[in-house]
């Protein structure tokens, strides 16, 4: 068998590998230590070179030879990076115009490393460590980057990928990779709008994904290079410092390894929270001497890190917006990143967002236990996938004439009987296209109208009913319902255009209506009877 | 579940004209998934999607298609077997390979009825002399036309067929050569299978393998044996002349030709019994199960004289075991006297010791403090250690030994008792008494 296509997903603070195996399931790789969320960090100690956990743990130590965050500096010019990114780690120095990193490698030996370099090492130890799990050479990879990534970032990419030993045989969006895995796994069973956030430690993504037909269209796009994880661990940080501060009349933030260590700690307290309902710390001789142990429970968190929890939803918003939506045309949020692992993240969703929308993250068992594998997960299935392709018909089905395509913008559906519209095609699919829908147990003699329909909100206030008194007394339910009018929101079509009306008769047995556009945007309705085989036809 | 409105006019299609859909926006698509992979084939060879979805079932049908070729066709000659055929004098048709001019040389006796029509049809549409003479052959093809026919009638009659596949000596496999090295079942399977094309019984039974049974071996020769077979010689026979005025010279032909069959038949029956014959002397079954039987009767022998053997054996066995305890009492005998000998010296001497010790015990205590009557302390001593039995002068000993300085009163206890007893005088033991 020739070896699997590996499909990585690089990120800022860390990265996960995973193949299609023999059984033909997904499988995410562990590296030797282990890990499957593998850190993006390199360590250096004089001639040894530590990866992952291994690095991430010379942070406090030896943090100057410790190179971290790097991977959004690629291909970008040393003016052009935000080099607070790397304030924990090694410094960023600017090497030809590009970032790079002055590390000691023993004695007075000083070694210049770019971003490129260092990324080559990076995706080197990765395809290792897949090796290493499956036993077969890796010469081939997918790999996964931001939507605004740019042709210098990819080249840059390809060529550091390539000085490692690895083949990018294609690139894919970060949240068509993650939407391509858990579509995989949990099917949507129609058309959808979907927005896919993806939480890392650094940086937040989203994007408005319309699969239509299996097929996703990218609708909008936001980024927040200042929101992350990290976020969530500077509220805690500051939270201990200033008990600490309190208790022993002395400042962690001032020394840069008291405030290492408190990340570090503040990093694990966070992730355990996620899990469980309360966490305790314990640092020794964290400054001045002063050992530091306390405990804390995951509402003290959740409230102490609200305002950033607040911003995370609030992302989620400005990309609806963005894609000029409304919350009520999305059908559900798809979580990744590590960030999503944190259970206040849904909850929250979950309470701002109306029922119509389904929160896909953890919490959910309709979607996967682990956001931050989606996005590897996703290309290791196109891996499999185009396996099967040789070069020549990639480089064809890549090609601009097929990627743009014309997308509908506006619903086509049918009139039914109580007149409302019901929506057969919908807006930002991208054709040619066919749908089939079936009235199995029609009889008779039927009028198929077809329209065409804008989506319009509507609002309605609903006045509180006078409660009887005896519920009055039942507290809970009475709280927070005061006497306030509710507005009631719900999404409703208004038929515009009439387009085709089509009359069949004598249906005995039920009816299959056919709507087709070829690539020309030539809309044909097709009605036939199911048991007759009679059809009628119309187009525009 | 969708209700559709009720049709109130009498339309069929009605498109409201000059309507368009809304314009539409060109998008990027994202490249991943099958859906995508179909898009992208779909818009690159430029195939509606009914096209889209019409190559792809018959793809499917396809592969389906290319397992349904009827499988006799595989099993006809392609290529005409022999050539010489087709300028074969088709009044001497008795003499073409009428299988071959069929194309069934492979199948032969095998061919059933219905391959047998197929298989004509074929011939016809190819050898017609219609279309042998449009193509520019001449006219003698017609002959070979002619021959496929006879094939055809001879073959599907069922009487016919049988005389002609009795005599079909092509269909024969020859045994082995003689001398050669072969694997017997290789060479022998397919001489039997075509044999046994004559059996009137069936089925026959299989020549098997190295794994058969001696029973099934035994009914495989027994059956070959006996071999009942239909095989007839009219198809070689000399024609009979149909003109009525030459009876006698009818008759002879007729008397000939039966006695020329007879012959044959014989001939063939005596060739077959010869051929079993060979095959079962060659068979390493039989030989095998000769072996084993001879090694079995050995054996059987052998268990025969087991029973005598084994006597003797037990015999041998007792006598040995009664020396050996006899020789083992001996010795225990001898080791006992002399522990007996050596524990009688062992009391001796212990006697002795102890009758030492407690002479000496006076002396050793410095008579008690009365020195001056060291004499008759010992005098008396004496005489109490010879009137102790054997008990008490261990007993006197011990305590003696144990405490040196209750010498005195244990000998004056033991004086006591002698005096008291009557044993000895008190006069006599005076000192301790
Ligand atoms: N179990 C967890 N609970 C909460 N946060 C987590 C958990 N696991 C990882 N994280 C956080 O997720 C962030 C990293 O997310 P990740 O998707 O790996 O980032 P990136 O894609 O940018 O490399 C870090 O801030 C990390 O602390």
């Amino acid at each position: 068998m020739s070896s699997p296509i590996l499909g990585i997903s690089f990120g800022n603070t860390s990265s996960s590998i995973a193949y299609i195996n023999p059984k033909n399931d997904v499988d995410v790789i562990a590296n030797p230590d282990g890990e499957r969320s593998i850190p993006s960090v390199l360590s250096y100690v004089g001639e040894d070179e530590y990866h992952g956990g291994q690095a991430l743990q010379q942070l406090i130590r030896n943090p100057t030879n410790t190179i971290v965050n790097f991977r959004d500096f690629i291909g970008l010019k040393f003016e052009e990076a935000d080099l607070s990114r790397c304030s924990a780690g090694a410094p960023a120095i600017d090497i030809d115009g590009k970032v790079g990193f002055a590390i000691n490698r023993g004695e007075d030996n000083v070694e210049k490393i770019t971003v490129d370099e260092v990324v080559a090492r990076h995706l080197n130890r990765l395809k290792l460590a897949a090796e290493d799990y499956i036993g077969q050479t890796i010469s081939k990879t997918i790999l996964t980057i931001p939507t605004d990534f740019t042709d210098v970032q990819r080249d840059a990419l390809t060529a550091a990928a390539a000085k490692s030993g690895l083949k990018i045989v294609q690139f894919i969006n970060e949240p068509s990779a993650s939407l391509l895995a858990h579509v995989h796994a949990f099917p949507f069973e129609k058309d959808v709008n979907v927005v896919v956030a993806d939480f890392g430690g650094v940086r937040s993504d989203a994007a408005v994904i319309a699969v239509r037909n299996g097929i996703f269209t990218v609708l909008a796009t936001a980024h927040d290079a200042k929101l992350g994880g990290d976020n969530l661990d500077e509220a805690l940080i500051e939270y201990f410092a200033a008990d600490f501060q309190k208790k022993n009349q002395c400042n962690p933030r001032k020394n840069a390894r008291s405030y290492a260590k408190l990340r570090s700690n503040a990093i694990i307290t966070k992730k355990t929270l996620s899990n469980a309902t309360s966490a305790t710390i314990s640092v020794e001789s964290l400054a001045d001497g002063f050992d530091y142990h306390t405990s804390i429970n995951r509402m003290r968190y959740e409230l102490t890190a609200g305002k950033v929890f607040s911003q995370f939803t609030q992302f989620i918003n400005t990309t609806i917006e963005k894609a000029k939506l409304d919350i009520l045309d999305i059908d559900a949020v798809l979580l990744c990143g590590g960030v999503s692992f944190t259970p206040k993240l849904a909850n929250n969703l979950e309470f701002m967002f109306p029922e119509s929308v389904e929160i896909l993250g953890p919490q959910n068992k309709d979607a996967s236990n682990s956001p931050n594998e989606l996005s590897c997960s996703g290309a290791a299935l196109q891996g499999r996938l185009i396996a099967d392709y040789d070069a020549d018909e990639l480089k064809e089905a890549l090609q601009p004439v097929v990627l743009n395509t014309m997308h509908l913008q506006k619903a086509i559906g049918l009139l039914d009987a109580e007149g409302k519209f019901v929506p057969v095609i919908l807006p930002e699919t991208s054709y040619p296209v066919q749908k089939t829908i079936t009235v199995k147990n029609a009889k008779g003699d039927f009028l198929i109208g077809v329209y065409e329909a804008d989506s319009k909100i509507k609002e309605t206030t609903v006045e509180p009913e006078a409660k009887p008194e005896s519920e009055a007394e039942a507290e809970d339910s009475e709280e927070w319902s005061d006497d306030e009018p509710e507005i009631v929101r719900e999404k409703i079509y208004e038929p515009s255009t009439k387009l085709i009306e089509l009359g069949i008769k004598d249906v005995t047995k039920g009816l299959q209506i056919i709507f087709n556009i070829n690539k020309d945007a030539v809309l044909k309705v097709t009605a036939r009877d199911l048991k007759s085989g009679n059809v009628v036809q119309g187009h525009l | 579940m969708l209700s559709l409105p009720a049709l109130t006019s009498d339309i069929t299609v009605s498109v409201t004209s000059g309507t368009k859909l809304t314009e539409s926006v060109r998008r990027p698509i994202e490249p991943v998934g099958k859906d995508f992979m179909h898009h992208a084939t779909r818009t690159l060879r430029n195939h509606t999607w009914s096209e889209f979805e019409k190559i792809q079932a018959e793809q499917n049908v396809q592969k389906v298609d290319e397992s349904n070729v009827d499988p006799d066709e595989l099993l006809f000659d392609t290529e005409l077997a022999d050539e010489t055929l087709l300028a074969h004098d088709a009044r001497d048709w008795k003499t073409a390979d009428l299988y071959a001019a069929m194309g069934l040389s492979k199948l032969r006796y095998n061919a059933t009825e219905n391959q047998i029509i197929k298989a004509h049809r074929k011939q016809v549409v190819k050898y017609h002399p219609d279309k042998q003479s449009a193509s520019g052959a001449g006219l003698d093809q017609d002959g070979f036309f002619k021959i496929i026919q006879k094939a055809f009638e001879t073959l599907t009659d069922k009487n016919k067929r049988k005389q002609y596949d009795s005599c079909d000596f092509v269909a024969d496999v020859e045994p082995p050569k003689k001398g050669s090295e072969y694997d017997f079942f290789e060479a022998w399977g397919p001489v039997f299978a075509s044999e046994a094309r004559f059996s009137k019984k069936t089925p026959v039974p299989e020549i098997g393998s190295l794994e058969s049974t001696q029973k099934e071996v035994e009914q495989f020769y027994s059956f070959w044996h006996r071999f009942d077979s239909w095989r007839t010689f009219e198809f070689l026979d000399e024609d009979v002349p149909d003109d009525s005025s030459n009876r006698d010279h009818k008759r002879y032909i007729e008397r000939k030709n039966k006695a020329a069959r007879d012959k044959k038949k014989t001939a063939d029956n005596a060739r077959l019994v010869k051929l079993v014959e060979r095959a079962m002397s060659e068979d390493p079954r039989i030989k095998m199960f000769k072996e084993a039987e001879k090694k079995e009767k050995e054996r059987k022998k052998w268990e025969a004289g087991a029973a005598a053997r084994a006597e003797a054996e037990a015999k041998a066995k007792a006598e040995a075991e009664a020396a050996s305890k006899a020789e083992e009492e001996a010795k225990a005998a001898a080791n006992a006297k002399a522990d007996k000998k050596k524990s009688k010296e062992a009391a001796k001497a212990a006697k002795k010791k102890n009758k030492r010790a407690i002479r000496n015990c006076g002396k050793d205590n410095d008579y008690f403090g009365d020195a001056a009557q060291a004499a008759a302390i010992d005098e008396q001593i004496s005489l109490i250690v010879d009137s102790l039995d054997d008990e008490q002068l261990v007993d006197v000993a011990d305590k003696i030994k144990a405490d040196a300085s209750a010498a005195k009163a244990v000998l004056a206890e033991a004086a006591k008792g002698f005096v008291e007893s009557g044993k000895i005088p008190a006069s006599l033991v005076a000192y301790f008494a």
